[in-house]
């Protein structure tokens, strides 16, 4: 009777598809983590088989919060999806919001006004500021720590109040449109951004005292699920996963857009590419943004914050055309194929998280499942992104 | 009336059913109080105001809870085995009440005195290891099984660090009567037995930790991996019986800890008792910091640090608080 329920509670299709167990003798365990599960971040499903503790292999079923964002772009027009883009990844709202206008600017050869390049640095700075924050506390809510993720919401408040001035909206934001931004930054934004960076700076240092230095964090993270810049390459991973294997990877740099070759700022990478490279390398990254922020408030030019000359409808020249941005997980893509309608024929996001998911699978082989979950978190999935 | 009444509490088995009593009493009552402290603590150290709606600084907070984990409905997962399902969380409450009896809260206030004091708390706080088990085995859920399987190797692990410390001061006092090792201590703060055994008294307190599955120790019940280990499957007052048996456990080791090494009820102008509860509580504070600020170590980690450390140093503390004792004798 008791083996029925059981076979009543676990035979669904992914876990059939998930083949005879490893072990001749049967003695693994497979086990669903999640899609309801406090490690996963959202609803990602890891099924995996254990022996004992250690993991025999892993496989993420995605798909679960697919929400058909590629073929919205599809049926509506280039101005009525905008919205969407601070949807498809809710912490780096800002970062997607410039692939896509970046990408119809482009295939429509609209020129941005200075003043407004400089208004997205800033804007899309701060939000990674924050979208790196949020990992902090959450990768360390997954090792047990419970009190960093409200320092992290105290600054994270402070930007949002800053961007909910100019945006209007505080997470899934849709601030800059075709040929510039929708609203221009006022005397007090500047103001409060300028304040933020001073307390901010102070903040860091508390941070690495209280964390980053501590044995525990540092027996946790070190020498945990190391990429090899190899490994890295061959799945395609981008952003701080790829810079904590060492490749100074980095699309501001690389394909450099908008005015970031004209702004000084390095490119923080790891040695060995463990948890812990990872998590410096973001840490790095909060200094490197605030770096960047000052120089682009020092630099902000006078000027439109739109461009004057628009067309009364944004519709583009038969075209196809490629923008990729640096988010805070790595590189996105738009890529558009118009057919010269009003609508996209096609339209393709590329999401960081899919390709640095897909590492997973090989690199949790062999591991605990305590650092399983530290390897999924060190990843900073964000599920709607990856499922899109 | 009165007279039968004082007849019946002289009988031992009178005071000890009495003693029983006050202490189910004591546990409620020390449950809500400390649920509470840990949300404020929390509160605190998090830089919010923590419970604050019920009541005055949200101190009705622990009733409202109390309601509303008695009045949920109790459920028992598909293909449980029920008996040991429903038996785990009495096993685990029932007898932590049994370890508060030897503990001398002063000389007079003491549930029950034995000369085996010591002997009885370890025997029976090792009880709830069991309960852990057939929680984790009942619940027919594979996080309960891990956090179960986790349970066990972690308690027989530290269980050991914790005797040898607690045998270093038992060797000492050449007592395992609790009130007699509180009663050692009497003689001002420099007789306090966490001068004399240091580094006894560190290794009873993080043994004690993880006996009690606090954190950064709480790996049974690990949320980020195993979603809540043993009690994963376990609603309403169930889940809140083990609550209840954690924080117990909470107050038995600190009170112990405070009998053997912190001159128990000693100490100036307040009356003994209330210096034994302030060193517990005070005890019981250091464990939630400890919550509230530690990420959660790794499993070979948690047992590297027993069977690498612990261990031999509990062991080399042993041997030389033996050699001393003879060597003074």
């Amino acid at each position: 009777m008791a083996q029925d329920v059981n076979s009543r509670l676990t035979g669904d299709y992914y876990t059939a598809q998930f083949g005879p167990s490893l072990s001749e003798e049967g003695d693994t365990l497979v086990l669903n983590v999640g899609p309801q599960h406090p490690a996963t971040h959202g609803v990602l499903r890891v099924i995996v088989e254990l022996d004992g503790e250690y993991i025999r292999r892993a496989e993420p079923v995605l798909g679960y919060i697919h929400r058909m964002h590629e073929k919205m772009g599809e049926v509506k027009t280039y101005v009525q999806y905008l919205p969407n883009m601070g949807r498809v990844d809710y912490l780096h709202a800002l970062a997607w919001n410039w692939a896509y206008v970046g990408a119809v600017e482009k295939l429509m050869g609209i020129e941005v006004p200075a003043r407004a390049e400089y208004i997205r640095v800033i804007t899309c700075e701060l939000n990674r500021i924050n979208s790196h924050l949020l990992w902090w506390g959450a990768y360390l809510l997954d090792l047990g720590a419970f009190t960093p993720i409200l320092y992290a919401f105290a600054d994270r408040e402070h930007i949002m109040d800053i961007l909910q001035m100019v945006t209007g909206s505080r997470l899934t934001y849709c601030y800059y449109r075709f040929g510039g931004v929708s609203a221009d930054v006022n005397d007090e934004f500047i103001r409060r951004t300028r304040e933020f960076v001073a307390d901010f700076k102070k903040r860091l240092p508390m941070y690495r005292a209280l964390v980053t230095d501590n044995i525990i964090l540092r027996g946790r993270c070190e020498d945990i699920g190391v990429l090899t810049p190899e490994m890295a390459r061959r799945y395609g991973a981008t952003g701080p996963v790829l810079r904590g294997s060492g490749v100074a990877y980095d699309v501001r740099r690389a394909e450099p857009y908008s005015v970031y070759d004209r702004l000084d700022f390095d490119i923080p990478t790891g040695q060995k590419g463990d948890v812990m490279d990872r998590y410096e390398v973001r840490m790095a990254e909060l200094d490197q943004c605030l770096r960047i922020i000052e120089q682009a408030l020092d630099a902000l030019p006078a000027g439109a914050h739109l461009s004057p000359d628009l067309p009364e409808r944004f519709i583009p020249p038969k075209g196809e055309v490629y923008f990729a941005v640096e988010g805070a997980r790595g590189k996105i893509g738009v890529y558009l194929l118009s057919d010269g309608g009003p609508k996209p024929y096609r339209l393709k996001l590329r999401a960081p998280g899919f390709s640095n998911l897909s590492l997973f699978a090989e690199l949790a082989q062999g591991t605990l499942l305590a650092d399983a979950v530290s390897i999924l978190g060190s990843l900073d999935l964000v599920i709607p992104e990856i499922d899109r | 009336m009165t007279a039968q009444l004082l007849e019946l509490l002289s009988h031992p088995l009178g005071q000890m059913i009495a003693a029983l009593a006050a202490i189910m009493a004591f546990m409620a009552v020390n449950g809500m109080a400390l649920q509470y402290a840990e949300r404020k603590v929390a509160g605190f150290i998090q830089r919010r105001p923590g419970p604050y709606e019920v009541g005055p600084h949200g101190l009705l907070q622990p009733f409202a809870d109390a309601g509303k984990l008695i009045s949920k409905q109790l459920v028992a997962p598909l293909g449980a085995d029920r008996l040991l399902f429903w038996l785990a969380p009495l096993v685990s409450v029932a007898p932590v009440v049994v370890c508060f009896l030897p503990i001398p809260f002063s000389p007079l206030l003491t549930g029950m005195n034995i000369n085996l004091g010591l002997l009885l708390i370890l025997a029976f706080s090792g009880l709830n290891t069991l309960a852990l088990c057939l929680a984790g085995w009942g619940s027919n859920n594979k996080y309960s099984l891990l956090g179960a399987a986790r349970a066990v190797s972690q308690s027989v692990a530290y269980e050991i660090p914790l005797l040898l410390s607690v045998l270093a001061v038992a060797f000492q006092v050449g007592s395992l009567d609790l009130a007699a090792i509180a009663a050692s201590q009497t003689q001002g703060v420099l007789s306090w037995n966490v001068l004399v055994q240091p580094l006894a008294f560190i290794i009873f307190f993080i043994s004690g930790i993880a006996e009690t599955n606090r954190a950064p120790f709480d790996l049974p019940e690990a949320e980020s991996e195993l979603t809540a280990g043993f009690h994963t499957e376990y609603s309403g007052m169930c889940f809140g019986i083990f609550f209840l048996a954690e924080y117990s456990y909470m107050v038995v080791v600190c009170a112990v800890a405070t009998a053997l090494f912190l001159g128990g009820w000693d100490g100036p102008v307040f009356p003994g008792p209330w210096w034994f509860l302030a060193k517990t509580f005070a005890l019981i504070f250091a464990m939630m910091w400890f919550r509230w600020t530690f990420p959660r170590v790794r499993f070979d980690q948690l047992l590297n640090v027993c069977w690498k450390w612990l261990i031999p140093l509990g062991l080399a503390n042993l041997v030389a608080t033996a050699a001393i004792v003879k060597w003074v004798q």
